[in-house]
């Protein structure tokens, strides 16, 4: 037998942070986990000098291909340089990469889903056989197709991580229009006589806007994966910036005689993915009601 | 009657999309002129006026936009996706001699991931054991992990430390085991996780009630009645993630050192090889035209009501 009696705390005794950490009590573990992970990445990104005090670029020929030990808790690379350091460094590329492209493609998508979604009939029905035929091509080539035209580099990875997302959230955000549009609130809004341009602003966009970020988040950690497959393949930052997928790159010669070479940057990429990945199905759950 | 008109309605539709992105291509090379001169010699200043002018007039780059674009689409229509600003020979041949090798690596991950997908499926749907939350912990690995550092972490161990497979790529099946299995594990992911779905919604049935009810072993309950509401998901991840795997087999060539598409995108990509690269992405596009007709097909195939309410 479950007990019926609702389970109620005596509103006199509770102040703001014991509700606050009652609400956290609540936060699966996992979620928990993901949080801080990320919380620490973003401080290696912020402050990677606080986490790993060693440089990143210096060059070491005394300590080439060193084993994970307390000195350096990676080991160290071809050119003994301190991996773990180089890992740290390197977060603030693929987290400013992973938010920068996100938020641009939520942007633009979001721009061309409420103009697509609201005006309807032939401007709809154009914009929508556009983003099916970008819709044809993986975002992971289209991203490799706009490098080629644009030229290799961090930014211009960031542009074609952007470009290549764009028509996934512009599609999330027509669709989501077309529901808000017929809802009941927006009926009343368009027969109080309130301007079109007007009720798009005050109930269309606070409408799409809230399933449309949570769906970003788990848009992060694509970016992130393209980001660090796209240097991997030599199309992003040049030697010797510490990015993840071009550390990568670079150490695969030397995976025969030193495998934490190979392991420690895609780790960390990884772990970025997963935990973007298990807050964002979190995010979504939560604005579904299921947790 | 009514499958071969409605075949004909899908492969105009798809002759429409593939028609749209080569006049796309088109447009954004346009918009971002590329010098086969400059290509071919780099800054060579010593080419004078009179070559560079022969060698654009020889890619046709001298006519007007419109001329340009007619004899574009008038080309592609032939299957001939133009010549190469580095190897002068056409992107025909490039691709031609390079696919066969992508191909086989895309199309054995995609059935190795369809088949471990099923499996993971029938053994772990509707059950609440720690094999399932395994399960979900390796799907959730795999759709977070990027494909080529399981390539490479493969490679460490499997062919490094253990030695058990060959480094290098031309030593017949065994140099195909690693990269299979590492573009096989990058799709299982999202394959397996919209499978179990399925076929956790499929075992709440009635009629899987009733199959109980007639005496059948639970095996036989899922693998003859559950499984085949999965393969309606199945086919459509399949076909939207082949294209992805073709996109995933350039990294994955790359870290196995293979031949395929991937050398010869990034090839061009890094040497401003403009009709190669479009030349691969109207091959994209044209596979995932393909292939979303298959699937339509298939999904007939699958479920037998599609076939009733066409009719």
């Amino acid at each position: 037998m479950t007990d019926l009696t609702p389970n109620l705390a005596d509103p006199a005794r509770m102040r703001a942070g014991s509700v606050f950490f009652m609400r956290l009590r609540r936060v699966p573990f996992g979620v928990a986990l993901a949080a801080t992970v990320l919380v620490f990445l973003a401080l290696c990104a912020v402050a990677p000098g606080i986490v790993a005090p060693k440089d990143p670029y210096k060059i070491s020929l005394l300590h080439t291909l060193r084993p994970p030990s307390l000195e350096f808790p990676f080991g160290t690379d071809q050119l003994g340089r301190d991996i773990f350091s180089r890992v740290v460094h390197g977060a603030s590329y693929s987290l400013t990469i992973g938010l920068g492209a996100t938020f641009i493609a939520v942007t633009i998508g979001l721009a061309v889903g409420l103009v697509a979604g609201s005006a309807g009939g032939a401007v709809d029905l154009a914009f929508m056989r556009v983003i099916d035929v970008l819709l044809a091509f993986p975002a992971l080539f289209m991203s490799m197709a706009v490098v080629a035209l644009l030229g290799t580099g961090s930014v211009n990875v960031l542009i074609a991580i952007a470009i290549a997302e764009i028509p996934r959230y512009a599609r999330i955000v027509r669709s989501q229009v077309l529901v808000v549009r017929t809802s009941g609130y927006v009926e009343a809004a368009r027969i109080l006589g309130q301007r079109r341009w007007r009720t798009l602003m005050r109930h269309v966009l606070p409408n799409t806007i809230g399933p449309l970020i949570v769906l970003s988040t788990l848009g992060i950690g694509s970016a992130i994966l393209s980001s660090a497959a796209l240097s991997y393949l030599g199309l992003g930052p040049k030697p010797p910036t510490p990015e993840w997928g071009l550390m990568l790159a670079e150490g695969q010669g030397y995976l025969r005689r030193a495998w934490w070479i190979g392991v420690f940057p895609g780790m960390f990429a990884t772990l970025t993915v997963i935990s973007t990945t298990v807050l964002g199905r979190y995010l979504k759950a939560l604005s579904d009601g299921r947790a | 009657m009514h499958i071969a008109r409605e075949l004909l309605i899908r492969i105009f539709a798809g002759a429409a999309v593939l028609w749209a992105a080569a006049s796309l291509a088109f447009a954004i090379l346009q918009l971002f002129p590329s010098d086969p001169v400059q290509v071919i010699y780099g800054a060579d200043s010593s080419v004078t006026p009179e070559l560079r002018a022969a060698i654009r007039a020889d890619f046709g780059l001298d006519r007007p936009v419109w001329e340009q674009y007619q004899h574009f689409l008038a080309r592609i229509v032939q299957g001939d996706l133009g010549t190469s600003y580095q190897q002068r020979r056409s992107v025909i041949s490039i691709i031609g001699s390079e696919l066969g090798s992508t191909l086989t690596l895309a199309s054995l991950s995609v059935l190795l991931a369809i088949v471990m997908a099923c499996l993971a499926s029938l053994v772990t749907s509707g059950r609440r054991t720690w094999l399932r939350k395994a399960l979900s912990s390796i799907e959730l690995l795999s759709v977070s992990t990027p494909a080529f550092w399981i390539g490479i972490l493969l490679l460490t161990f499997f062919s490094f430390k253990w030695q058990l497979f060959p480094v290098v790529a031309d030593e017949g099946w065994r140099s195909l085991v690693l990269p299979v299995a590492t573009l096989a594990l990058a799709v299982f992911g999202s394959l397996s996780q919209v499978m179990r779905e399925e076929m956790d919604l499929a075992l709440e049935q009635p009629f899987i009630l009733t199959a109980r009810t007639r005496g059948l072993s639970e095996w036989a309950v899922r693998w003859r009645h559950a499984l085949g509401h999965t393969l309606i998901p199945c086919i459509t991840i399949s076909t939207e993630t082949f294209g992805g795997l073709l996109a995933g087999s350039i990294i994955t060539e790359q870290v196995f050192g293979r031949p395929g598409l991937g050398r010869i995108t990034l090839e061009a990509i890094n040497n401003h090889d403009i009709p190669v690269v479009m030349g691969i992405v109207l091959l994209v596009a044209f596979v995932f035209v393909t292939l979303n007709i298959v699937a339509d097909l298939l999904y007939r195939l699958a479920d037998p009501r599609l076939r009733v309410s066409a009719a």
